[in-house]
């Protein structure tokens, strides 16, 4: 027990002394969770809150396209900003780069008398099928499209709302124009406005409810996201401070001297398993600390601890495990500092690609999605999930702590075989 | 009839090839160190010292044959077997980020010493060695000098019966050779069996009575240093090296 005691100081020492490893393990990912936060938080509210500014040129004197204005103000998603005059991708171009608007349409000239004789042509072919004569309409053949200009900064996701929110918009507006025509053709009169917003308006409203497994309704948020996600990244990122430690001390003069010594390397081996363990619990402490009481001073959503704050432990026990073993197997099979550092950063961005850190793991397809299952860091974010967004509790998440285990027993089975067969221990 | 001297370390007929090199390896090596003896391994570069030396101290696995220390075979029962010796390889052996005491702590504790002896010790060595001073200074800001006076304080501390030194005072001053002479001297007056490898022979012939010609994995003359110097009729150490192992270069 007192060669542990002194191994486990030796090496804390060392830690401590070795500023930059502290750097990489700390404050690199302490950066990385406020300012991956910041980001989707902003990205967040640019969908919910933030309005997308989008620049409006009306080439149409008509009715429909002040309709079809109307309606994209009322989405609530944009900012909108009229242009006048003549306009091309150009010129629209530009004003949105002036302007600094993420979008930009043309309405074409024709739009209201187009979207008026298709309309009539539907009411009149409607009025038809119910036995009624209905105007014949000259059709003036189909609408134009509604050309979208967008700032390539704008994401996928983004883009396909803007599209979903610019049809519905068109929709109301073509939907508008039939009515008006076949009440005309039935009443030879206007249509009531009061009649027409009824009829127009009365949408079914959509409620929007997390479910939880613990039954709270805490909407989540980007830090929910975030400060798990990158806490895993951060735990597994000792690997550049611990797989280095093992190599240069493989390859150094001391590990000769230590093979020489009356006591077997396995005690430096466990002695640096619950250094960097104790390392993991307090990077995992230190970014919710920062998540919890740093994060709305900054204008972030503050971090909800799991109600079952046991399971959270025990977690964190077992994700941090799991990432000191990951780095002991690549220091004990490096052959050089140089090794282990290079393949250590790579292939933890790779795992954490793959194990959904940076991309959700359900929008993955494919081989992707199956090699997700390979990532430790997956099954440790699936637990993380379920605690932090679920509401989970410790039953929820004992499978992955169980294929946690057995990755990690695995990891260790193959780090005692590559010290045997270098004649390490 | 004087009496018959206890070994120290018996090399029994050994063999040892290197993996995938042929270069250096033994075959039915036979070596005997007396206890209390100062005993000098010399030899070319790539003449087999340091592989000797790593198999005496259990580093390398001889293919053949055995090597017993105190009586105790080399791979059987470490616990017992490495407390016996003490090694102080050609590099430095310890960890650049701790100062002296805390590197002696650390190898005091995997030495098997408790807590009050690695103290005891560890102001000792750190006296006699001249280290004092920079007790609580970090071993990378050292000069090389320094570093091989704590390279030798760590392989002493458990006061092991036999000490192998690898090429102790390579890169040291002629006052830190000599103080590291002078104390090996005073260690071995203690009863502390030498084990010594060098390039330095005027240094050699100060502190070795017995000595060894090793050259090609093989041991050509070895004797007690008096005896040899007159059998091959050569006036100091160097000359009859010279005369036994050739000018030619050696890699």
């Amino acid at each position: 027990m007192f060669k542990l005691a002194a191994t486990i100081v030796k090496d804390v020492r060392i830690l401590l002394r070795d500023k930059v490893g502290i750097a990489l393990m700390f404050i690199m990912p302490i950066v990385l969770v406020v300012v991956v936060t910041s980001i989707q938080n902003s990205t967040f509210q640019l969908v919910n809150k933030n309005k997308l500014s989008i620049i409006i040129n009306n080439s149409d004197t008509g009715d429909a396209s002040k309709q079809l204005i109307k309606a994209i103000n009322k989405i609530g998603m944009f900012k909108a900003t009229q242009v006048s005059g003549d306009q091309n991708e150009q010129k629209i171009a530009g004003a949105m780069h002036q302007q600094d608007a993420m979008l930009g349409i043309i309405i074409p000239s024709d739009f209201s008398a187009k979207v008026n004789a298709k309309s009539k042509s539907v009411a009149g072919k409607a009025l038809k099928s119910f036995g009624l004569e209905g105007d014949s309409v000259k059709t003036l053949g189909d609408i134009d499209p509604l050309t979208v200009y967008y700032n390539p900064v704008l994401q996928e996701n983004i883009r396909l709302s803007v599209q979903g929110a610019l049809r519905s918009a068109l929709q109301l507006v073509e939907s508008r124009e039939t009515l008006r025509s076949l009440y005309f053709s039935m009443n030879e009169k206007e249509l009531p406005e009061k009649l027409e917003n009824e009829m127009l308006n009365n949408q079914t409203a959509i409620n929007e409810i997390p479910v939880s497994k613990d039954g709270t309704r805490t909407t989540p948020n980007a830090t929910q996201h975030n400060v798990p996600a990158w806490t895993i990244f951060a735990m597994f990122f000792i690997i550049m401070s611990l797989s280095g430690s093992v190599v240069r001390e493989k390859v150094s003069g001391s590990f000769i001297r230590l093979k020489t010594l009356p006591t077997n390397y396995l005690v430096g081996m466990l002695s640096k398993q619950i250094t960097y363990l104790a390392v993991t619990m307090l990077q995992a402490a230190v970014i919710f600390s920062i998540g919890i009481w740093l994060f709305p001073y900054v204008g972030l959503p503050a971090l909800n601890l799991p109600s079952d704050v046991l399971a959270l432990v025990i977690v964190t026990i077992v994700c941090g495990w799991c990432a000191v073993s990951y780095a002991m197997c690549v220091g004990v099979f490096a052959q050089t500092q140089e090794q282990a550092n290079g393949f250590g950063a790579v292939s933890i961005v790779i795992l954490a690609c793959v194990g959904g850190l940076m991309v959700p793991s359900f929008a993955m397809q494919g081989f992707f999605k199956s090699a997700a299952n390979i990532s430790p860091m997956h099954w440790c974010l699936q637990a993380y999930y379920s605690l932090f967004l679920e509401g989970g509790k410790l039953k929820d998440v004992l499978n992955n702590i169980l294929l946690l285990f057995i990755i990690t027993l695995l990891l260790q089975v193959l780090t005692f075989v590559g010290l045997k067969r270098k004649n390490l221990i | 009839m004087g009496l018959t001297p206890e070994i120290a370390i018996d090399v029994n007929n050994i063999g040892f090839r290197y993996p995938g090199n042929p270069d250096v390896s033994f075959s039915n090596l036979n070596l005997r160190i007396n206890k209390g003896e100062r005993f000098g391994l010399f030899g070319p570069n790539g003449a087999g010292k340091t592989t000797l030396i790593s198999l005496m101290t259990g580093l390398l696995t001889a293919d053949e044959g055995s090597i017993k220390i105190l009586g105790y075979k080399i791979g059987t029962k470490k616990e017992q077997v490495n407390k016996l010796f003490g090694f102080i390889p050609q590099d430095f052996s310890f960890y650049h980020e701790l100062t002296p005491v805390e590197n002696l702590e650390f190898f005091g504790a995997w030495s098997g010493l408790d807590k009050q002896t690695i103290k005891n010790r560890t102001d000792e060595l750190l006296t006699i060695l001249g280290l004092n001073d920079v007790r609580n200074k970090q071993v990378q800001k050292f000069s090389g000098g320094m570093k091989r006076r704590v390279n030798l304080a760590i392989g002493v501390i458990h006061k092991p019966a036999i000490l192998f030194l690898d090429e102790p005072t390579v890169g040291v001053d002629v006052q830190t050779g000599r103080a590291i002479i002078d104390y090996l001297l005073a260690l071995n007056k203690s009863g502390t069996t030498l084990v010594y490898t060098s390039h330095q022979l005027n240094e050699a012939e100060d502190l070795c009575e017995q000595v060894a010609l090793i050259d090609s994995g093989k041991i050509i003359a070895q004797d007690n240093l008096e005896h040899l110097l007159k059998t091959h009729n050569q006036k100091n150490l160097e000359q009859m090296f010279l005369n036994l192992t050739g000018k030619e270069y050696r890699n």
